[in-house]
């Protein structure tokens, strides 16, 4: 069957989707959106964490045809997603319009994180740069679901509460950290959000 | 493999009519995953994302009606007050993004005695909103569950809502896991004061094939608190009087040894949290007299 959706704020199709595939599946091996990641496919760690129509869900427990004419933000639109939140909706989030990420371009994708030496210009979301400030990716697997969930809590909950940070991320499992880094980075990151708003 | 994508209630009857074999899908927790793991290649699955009044519920005089598909996050966020069992026991499901799509007319259709919707709902009392083109019909929640991961739903039926009795007194819910996400429950146990009929109603999961109310507990502890006339005085329930009503629900349990526990252990636990939950909803009624919020 034919799937058309929405991703990272540009239309898109995806041809002879077999019926019972995820929409993991569609983005991963149909689009070429690798970063959503796929270890457990049965919604126990979060690896795949997207946003459909704006909410957190897994990517694996959502059928193909369920996202007809829906919208998927992924890790790799995160970057533009947060600064078109930024520039055009201040404590929002928008995931359509014409302000969104081309399928090449998201399948082109890469971390660069500030250069101290170079300056070279940032192209991660403030999520995202915090986690490497922070330290929190070691083996990088379950970062990106990471991302999507702690993006969304501070969309939502700008100071989140230690309590809050470890309720988002609930659903997220990593094996490398023991999570306090990443804790750190949620809680960098929404120190930072505060700051650029205080100023 | 045939993905169905009815637009209305009214077509979703019509398909399942025509195709009883046909496997409802919606927040996707418990089929996504048999497909992913090839246990099951449904003929046809149905999809009920796009019929919009599912995740609606209208909160009336005496009930609730809770459209299937209203996610668990909703139900915390906005039925804490009227169904505050049901709020507490949606905040044990799984994970954030699970309860962002996963809602009760799961839980009932897969009617695993796992499900943690399932102690509340049988502690609150409701009724469950069966619909075929034949017609609609409520199943009384004590006649929904008839065997392991089986219901009352005939094949061409669709669950549309559940009827859930707003609640009139304190109520709680307790369930015992490894951590507090992404568990599936060892055992659990749900409990409901009703003041106004003078009754307390309880739901046990993952204790026997089915989940269950511990009647002999309920009508034991009914007759006690009559008695004692505790409903009007207020006082603190006997400790004999509590011992005997976790022995009840202990006794009610016919649990198996599994991965998650042993059956004595549940039975033991199952003791514990109807001790406990009577204790803390007692408190609540004797308290504020009626405290309805639930506390996560």
């Amino acid at each position: 069957m034919r799937v058309n959706f929405t991703v990272n704020g540009r239309q898109q199709e995806a041809d002879d989707v077999w019926e019972g595939e995820s929409l993991l599946y569609v983005l991963r091996e149909r689009m070429g959106l690798p970063g959503s990641k796929n270890a457990c496919e049965q919604g126990e760690c979060g690896s795949c964490t997207v946003r459909l129509d704006g909410v957190p869900v897994c990517a694996c427990l959502v059928a193909a045809g369920q996202v007809e004419g829906r919208e998927v933000v992924t890790v790799e639109g995160l970057a533009d997603y947060a600064k078109h939140r930024e520039d055009a909706h201040p404590g929002g989030g928008c995931a359509s319009g014409a302000c969104g990420t081309s399928l090449d371009s998201a399948k082109r994708w890469q971390s660069k994180p500030t250069d101290g030496q170079t300056g070279e210009a940032v192209e991660l979301s403030p999520i995202q740069q915090a986690f490497i400030d922070a330290g929190a990716v070691q083996c990088g697997f379950c970062t990106p679901g990471l991302l999507v969930a702690a993006d969304e809590l501070l969309e939502n909950t700008p100071s989140p509460s230690d309590q809050d940070i470890r309720e988002a991320l609930s659903g997220n499992l990593c094996r490398c950290t023991g999570y306090e880094k990443i804790l750190d980075a949620v809680r960098l990151a929404a120190a930072r959000q505060g700051e650029a708003v205080q100023s | 493999m045939d993905f169905l994508r009815p637009a209305s209630w009214e077509e979703a009857l019509a398909a399942k009519a025509e195709h009883p074999t046909a496997v409802p899908i919606a927040g996707g927790t418990d089929v996504m995953v048999e497909i992913n793991f090839d246990h099951r290649r449904p003929e046809y699955l149905l999809d009920l994302n796009r019929i919009g009044e599912l995740s609606e519920w209208e909160v009336g005089q005496e009930k609730v009606r809770l459209g299937a598909s209203v996610p668990y996050s909703s139900i915390m966020d906005h039925l804490r007050a009227e169904l505050p069992g049901l709020a507490l026991a949606s905040h044990t499901v799984a994970s954030p993004q699970i309860r962002n799509r996963g809602g009760v007319g799961g839980n009932l259709g897969t009617a695993s005695p796992a499900g943690d919707a399932h102690p509340a709902l049988l502690a609150a009392d409701c009724e469950v909103e069966a619909e075929s083109v034949r017609g609609t019909r409520l199943i009384p929640i004590d006649a929904f569950y008839t065997g392991v991961k089986r219901n009352a739903l005939e094949p061409d039926e669709l669950i549309r809502a559940v009827h859930i009795k707003k609640a009139d007194g304190p109520q709680q819910y307790s369930k015992v896991g490894t951590r507090n996400a992404m568990v599936i429950a060892v055992c659990a146990f749900g409990i409901a004061l009703h003041p106004e009929t003078r009754t307390v109603r309880t739901g046990i999961g993952s204790a026997a094939p089915t989940p269950i109310r511990a009647k002999e507990a309920e009508d034991f502890l009914n007759a006690a608190l009559e008695e004692g006339g505790f409903w009007e005085n207020g006082k603190i329930i006997t400790p004999a009087i509590v011992k005997q009503f976790a022995a009840l629900a202990s006794g009610a349990c016919n649990p198996i040894d599994d991965v998650r526990g042993t059956a004595k252990y549940r039975r033991h636990a199952v003791g514990i949290m109807a001790r406990r939950t009577l204790g803390w909803t007692w408190e609540q009624y004797r308290g504020a007299g009626r405290t309805l919020e639930g506390a996560a």
